[in-house]
């Protein structure tokens, strides 16, 4: 796993923000799109793709795309 | 002593609860109990089955067998030592909160596996070799999600409930023959521990639980008294219904 491949895999949970606001530095639930169903998509993805289960707090506690990212990668 | 009238008295009655050991059925299970049944409860983990056990009334002839109905096994097995039963409420069961798009054939079949078709295999059989009296009532716990309820995120545990709720009325056209009674519960969000796993957050179910227009989720309670309703002879005309139950969330 790395960051940028993280942000891709991210991002395909969105259907009308622009890609380039994806940033490590993105604060993620300020984005005009966020949604509690995006957040499910999010941890479904993070399941799916990296074998690593999040929970609904991890979202919460995590700012920008960079600190979930970490999150993730600690149960790695 | 004269016998209070009621018509929601289990006593006399044999009633078998699955998922007994937790939540819904564990809650169920206990009131069986309060009300005069013999319950035969069963669970996946015999610790928590034997805590149950403990709670039931002692005079009554209560019975506990560890049995995991995903497995054929195990059914099978459950069907052969069961006493004849006036009733049957079948609580066990799973559920997961996955966006459809990540709705896999695997994450289909592990729901149905757990909500569908081990109910099923467990009717069918309850049925096929007359362990349920002729007037025996069969309680199906369903949900309002994939029948009374969309929402996102519920598609793979409401399709598994929908099923169920499909062939609940199926059940109580063909088994009305025996005069078996096949009901289900439709319960909205009830606080049990299936929902307290963390992909929803605590302070989520929290605003959740203020669009019920009664103010709040389910306590298991609520449903077993349901259930009792469904069990009991004051439901005798009542055949192929599902029952919501949700604090008005459905309306």
């Amino acid at each position: 796993m790395n960051i940028t491949e993280f942000i891709e895999n991210f991002a395909a949970q969105f259907d009308d923000t622009d890609e380039a606001l994806f940033t490590p530095e993105t604060k993620f639930k300020q984005l005009d799109e966020w949604s509690s169903l995006t957040a499910l998509s999010v941890i479904a993805m993070v399941d799916d793709e990296y074998d690593v289960i999040i929970k609904g707090n991890d979202i919460i506690n995590s700012e920008t795309i960079k600190d979930l990212y970490d999150v993730i990668e600690k149960q790695l | 002593m004269e016998k209070t009238f009621n018509p929601f008295s289990l006593e006399g009655k044999t009633i078998l609860v699955t998922g007994a050991s937790s939540g819904i059925g564990r809650e169920t299970a206990i009131e069986c109990g309060a009300m005069g049944a013999n319950v035969v409860i069963t669970g996946r983990n015999a610790e928590r089955l034997n805590e149950v056990y403990d709670l039931l009334p002692a005079a009554s002839a209560n019975v506990q067998l560890v049995a995991d109905l995903t497995l054929a096994g195990d059914v099978e097995g459950l069907v052969a030592q069961m006493p004849q039963l006036d009733g049957v409420v079948m609580c066990a069961g799973n559920s997961t909160t996955l966006p459809l798009q990540f709705g896999t054939r695997e994450k289909f079949d592990e729901m149905f596996g757990v909500n569908f078709f081990a109910p099923m295999e467990l009717l069918r059989l309850l049925y096929k070799k007359k362990v349920l009296k002729k007037g025996a009532s069969v309680v199906l716990i369903a949900s309002i999600g994939g029948t009374h309820s969309f929402m996102p995120g519920n598609g793979v545990y409401g399709a598994s409930k929908a099923a169920l709720n499909s062939v609940m009325k199926y059940a109580a056209r063909e088994f009305a023959s025996r005069r078996v009674r096949v009901n289900s519960i439709c319960p909205g969000m009830v606080d049990t521990p299936l929902i307290h796993r963390g992909t929803i957050t605590e302070e989520q179910l929290a605003e959740d639980a203020k669009r019920y227009p009664l103010g709040r989720y389910g306590q298991p309670e609520d449903i077993a008294h349901g259930a009792i309703y469904l069990l009991s002879d004051a439901s005798s005309w009542l055949t192929g219904h599902d029952l919501v139950i949700d604090g008005g969330f459905s309306i």
